[in-house]
């Protein structure tokens, strides 16, 4: 069975195609990298999976049933994305991993929030920082965890470790590695060359559709 | 009584000098709103006339009907003002008009129901008008407050959205913002009253030579129910409003 299948998906806004015609099986499990230049549609491709944005033509089937047969705020919590540049909303770290706590009417128990912290090599007194006052890499980390509270089946990866330095790359691909052992699917964009050799299954986006489409 | 207040054409005609101090430093200033200022003169001169014939008619004739018919063009009015203010923002009409009536609507019956105010055109037409000429403040700050929030914190809205927020959820902030905009002027009077500005009702009154504690009592029940109608009015229209800046599959537009 496939987590995602995409039939003709082309996503078109305006004349110009950004996705276009793209047929693609997404298998339950994998851990998928794609690479693509800055402006080919891996962002706008992740949204579309997240039911953030619906293809103009084609259709996105999620785990055999068309994306429109889901509630949009249930898939979400099942299909996950984590945005290149994660917005902080809370003013302390606490506020912010609370999030997916509140939207389920349940309050966040403190340890967990704490070990989720260590978890990616941050200090457990974060959580009442100020959420001004981190950095790049902590930021992202704190944004994933807010992810990760009620496992999804997907996770949705757009460039999370862009521009982070070498050790919370590291934290980072150790973390997602754990998820994807857990069963959890991933698929991950990026436009970092660097970071390809450690793909396990990589594909290409090139002016709005995949090079090769041949997946383990 | 002659304290009443009673302005002579001749010095009406004199006090047209406080315009041109305006137009003489619209000019000076190169501000371009001389326009705007004539037009605007013009307008309060015109409408006033008129609004003062009409009001004598209505005031003398007391029906029902009327007052109401009053009642509902001050209202309609309104809400076309505070939709001018909603930009892009779909079905804000209705919305306004919803808000305003409501809000006026509910303010009246609370007023004349506790015998606050008479069913007579000389109250109820004047209390109107200033309930929802607050409303129409009140719900056009809240609107614009949404289209700057909805546009500025996007981002954070679409990281709501995407952790799987319900709409309500996913504009939490934003729908709070936007009701606070909308009743700050008025709470800010609230706080002030008396103190900066003395309302035009109460000082209308004392003008008129009514007793001041009786201005002033009225001027605090004007000041209750000047926040209650437009933290209601605020109400309605953010929360029949955050939705439409969404679609139908929950994504932002
Ligand atoms: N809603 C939209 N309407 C029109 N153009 C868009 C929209 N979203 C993105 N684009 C354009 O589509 C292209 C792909 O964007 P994006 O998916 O963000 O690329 P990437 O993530 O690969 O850098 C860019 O040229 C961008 O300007
Ligand atoms: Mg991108």
């Amino acid at each position: 069975m496939n987590a995602f299948e995409l039939h003709h998906m082309t996503f078109a806004p305006t004349k110009t195609a950004i996705l276009n015609d793209i047929n693609l099986d997404i298998p339950w499990g994998i851990d998928l990298t794609i690479a693509g230049h800055s402006g080919s549609g891996k962002s706008t491709l992740l949204r579309l999976l997240a039911t953030l944005l619906t293809p103009t033509s084609g259709t996105i089937l999620y785990n055999g049933k068309p994306q429109s047969d889901y509630d949009p705020i249930l898939y979400r919590r099942e299909v996950s994305y984590c945005a290149q540049q994660p917005a902080l909303f809370g003013a302390t770290v606490a506020d912010d991993l609370r999030f997916p706590f509140t939207i389920r009417n349940t309050e966040m128990p403190r340890e967990q929030a704490e070990a989720a912290l260590e978890s990616v090599d941050l200090a457990k007194t974060m959580l009442d920082a100020p959420t001004q006052n981190l950095s790049g890499g902590e930021r992202q980390r704190v944004a994933l965890l807010r992810h990760l509270f009620f496992p999804p089946k997907v996770l949705l990866l757009d460039e999370v470790t862009t521009g982070l330095d070498p050790d919370t790359k590291a934290v980072i691909h150790n973390l997602l590695d754990r998820q994807n052992k857990k069963g959890i699917t991933l698929v991950s964009v990026t436009h970092d060359e660097s970071e390809l050799h450690m793909a396990k299954n990589l594909m290409t986006l090139v002016d709005g559709q995949f090079e090769e489409v041949t997946l383990a | 009584m002659n304290s009443q207040l009673i302005v002579s054409p001749l010095a009406l005609l004199l006090a047209l000098i406080l315009v041109v101090i305006a137009l003489a430093i619209n000019l000076k200033e190169a501000l371009g709103m001389t326009q705007d200022l004539i037009v605007g003169v013009v307008r309060a001169v015109i409408q006033l006339t008129v609004v003062g014939f009409v009001l004598t008619y209505i005031i003398k004739v007391n029906t029902v009907w009327l007052t109401l018919a009053m009642v509902a063009i001050i209202i309609f009015n309104a809400a076309w003002n505070a939709k001018k203010r909603a930009g892009t923002i779909p079905d804000a009409f209705v919305t306004s008009l919803l808000a305003v009536t409501t809000a006026t609507g509910l303010t009246l019956i609370m007023l004349v129901s506790v015998r606050a105010i008479r069913f007579i055109p000389a109250q109820i037409v004047p209390i109107s008008g200033m309930i929802a000429s607050n409303v129409m403040v009140a719900t056009g700050l809240a609107y614009r407050s949404l289209n700057t929030e909805f546009t500025d914190l996007r981002p954070q809205v679409l990281e709501r959205l995407a952790l799987g927020a319900n709409l309500k959820q996913a504009s939490q902030k934003l729908i709070v913002n936007a009701i606070k905009t909308g009743m700050a002027p008025t709470i800010d009077s609230a706080k002030t009253v008396g103190l900066v500005s003395l309302p035009g009702m109460m000082s209308g009154l004392i003008f008129a030579g009514i007793d001041p504690t009786k201005a002033i009592m009225y001027q605090i029940m004007v000041t209750f129910m000047l926040l209650g109608a437009t933290s209601l009015g605020s109400f309605i229209a953010v929360y029949r409003s955050y939705p439409r800046f969404y679609n139908d599959q929950k994504q932002l537009r």
